[in-house]
């Protein structure tokens, strides 16, 4: 069944098998010309493989800047990273970002150039095999008609699906999504979450996914982490989400449930 | 009591499977397609313009100050057929290459050692701020005394008035790729050289061949004007040389054939050159509208 459980309390414990990443205790400040900013204090967590693992919360939260930490783009001031047991010290190909921003991909090369590019560039893969391996996840993602199109020919929905599949072709230890879908049309918004649930049923990737949308947390996670802003402090872990369903009003209980919860500091805040 | 419903559009207009269907596209008319090419407006404007040129010059009649148009053209085929301007132009396009290609290899250097350090950068920063406003021909008489009456005083000039656009532009390129493409590129483990030449150039390069192309047109006219001050190297001068030279022979038809010669050859580079760059390169990928 759903339950919140609040962050201090002991998880349920995982099966055997140790956590995919580890999270430590991590605190990370970066410096604006004339302010240090705290934007989490002391987070810790952990991701098992095959986990769809949201981090909410609203803006200020940190949540995007501790998943640029996962990508290793920043080093926590304290706390550790671990992810397979190796600490994270720089961005690598074992963690492949998708960004929110439409020009992550390459303009001067096509859709499968663009897939195709890390395969070569970070694994060394010979040619042929990069495109063997491209076109599958091209097709995964339904694009192979424009598979030789270039990148500004596309729209924003088809862009991150070349992002995703670009992501997944790597098949990196985890996909990191920093709010994939923000720029997106509502319509479109909604499409690309149940590709994205569709390919996971597929391949049941491990992915960690920031969002600020409460419903597109419950709908694309199994667990969600929530934060709270100023600075990013763990909140509560919302587990089993994969159970809640749109039918019976649970998944609409969940999320005025994590939105009473998210917003219950400000007492002027209505809905 | 009303209650939520769709109507489908068939519904409303109860039509055969094709029944009013409307063109989508249309083609448009022979002239507009024509003039819709940028070459065949300018191509007109030309052949006005020349047409001016033409009459005006008959009108005054006086060679020696302006020569028609047909003059022109006459002694620039005549001498293109002696094999004076061939001549002249290799000379000078020789000395152009060098200069261009030596001070476009320096400013990758310099770029490439500014983007990965920061002393790079404040040298790069400090050395185009002091040099960029000096016109390069004026380092010509200094040139003169370090390196001597010759091509290689040319190169000298040729490479100042290079190198500090192409940097320039280049480095302010590198600064102005997006971060999320810079932070693609780590993702993918690339640093150092891979990284600049993987990421950057390529994301640059609206900018790089923007610097490319300034630093032509200094070249160009950098080198055109170093010939008039002085042209013979090795017995064999330049197109600016055969200008001063035909000037002092009071062959005005032939320094006007001259001039149309640098215009021409500048004209060949801009827009065949560049242009077809452009088209294969940022145009295809939609880096410029």
């Amino acid at each position: 069944m759903l339950q919140v459980t609040p962050a201090a309390i002991d998880r349920p414990a995982s099966a055997t098998k140790p956590p995919l990443l580890e999270v430590d205790k991590v605190t990370l400040r970066y410096k604006t010309p004339n302010l240090l900013v705290t934007a989490t204090e002391s987070v810790s967590f952990s991701v098992n493989e095959s986990d769809r693992f949201v981090l909410l919360g609203p803006s200020g939260c940190g949540k995007s800047t501790l998943l640029k930490a996962i990508g290793g783009y920043m080093t926590p001031s304290a706390g550790t990273i671990h992810i397979n047991g190796r600490q994270v010290k720089r961005p690598g190909p074992d963690r492949m970002m998708v960004f929110q921003e439409f020009d992550q991909l390459m303009p001067w090369k096509t859709v499968l150039e663009n897939v195709m590019f890390p395969l070569t560039v970070a694994r060394k893969l010979p040619k042929h095999e990069a495109e063997t391996i491209a076109r599958e996840y091209i097709d995964k993602v339904k694009l192979t008609r424009a598979v030789d199109s270039y990148p500004h020919t596309l729209s924003g929905g088809m862009k991150q699906r070349v992002a995703i599949a670009r992501g997944m072709a790597m098949q990196p230890d985890i996909l990191l999504m920093d709010e994939p879908f923000a720029a997106l049309d509502a319509l479109t918004r909604r499409q690309m979450q149940d590709e994205l649930l569709q390919l996971w049923e597929d391949t049941k990737f491990t992915v960690i996914f920031v969002t600020h949308s409460i419903a597109e947390a419950i709908k694309i996670s199994n667990r969600i982490l929530l934060l709270s802003p100023h600075p990013g402090r763990v909140k509560a872990e919302v587990v089993h989400v994969d159970e809640a369903r749109q039918d019976d009003g649970s998944a609409a209980a969940l999320e005025r449930d994590i939105h009473n919860l998210l917003f219950a500091s400000e007492p002027g805040h209505k809905e | 009591m009303n209650s939520p419903q769709i109507i489908l559009a068939s519904d409303v207009q109860p039509s055969g499977p094709l029944g009013n269907v409307s063109a989508v596209e249309q083609k448009l008319s022979p002239f507009e397609t024509v003039w819709g090419i940028g070459a065949v407006r300018k191509t007109a404007l030309i052949l006005v313009l020349a047409i001016i040129w033409q009459v005006y010059a008959t009108y005054l009649d006086n060679p020696l100050l302006f020569p028609t148009l047909s003059d022109t053209l006459i002694t620039l085929y005549d001498r293109f057929v002696d094999g004076t301007l061939p001549n002249r132009i290799w000379t000078t396009l020789q000395i152009l290459f060098m200069g261009y290609f030596a001070g476009t290899v320096l400013a990758a250097l310099l770029t490439v050692v500014a983007i990965n350090t920061q002393i790079g950068t404040d040298f790069l920063e400090t050395m185009t701020a002091m040099f960029n406003p000096l016109p390069a021909i004026s380092l010509l008489p200094l040139a003169l005394i370090w390196f001597g009456l010759g091509a290689s005083s040319l190169v000298f000039v040729l490479i100042h008035s290079v190198l500090w656009a192409v940097a320039l532009n280049t480095h302010s390129g590198f600064l102005g790729v997006s971060r999320t493409l810079r932070m693609v590129g780590a993702n993918y483990g690339l640093t150092g050289l891979p990284y600049v030449l993987k990421i950057l150039v390529p994301a640059a390069f609206p900018s790089i061949l923007t610097g490319l192309k300034i630093g032509w047109a200094f070249a160009w006219r950098t080198l055109i004007a170093a010939e008039l001050v002085f042209g013979v190297s090795s017995g064999q001068g330049g197109l600016g040389w055969f200008i001063f030279e035909n000037r002092n022979l009071l062959d005005i038809p032939a320094v006007f054939a001259g001039l149309l010669t640098v215009i021409i050859i500048g004209l060949i580079v801009e827009n065949l050159v560049f242009q077809t760059i452009e088209r294969h390169t940022i145009q295809k990928w939609g880096m410029k509208e």
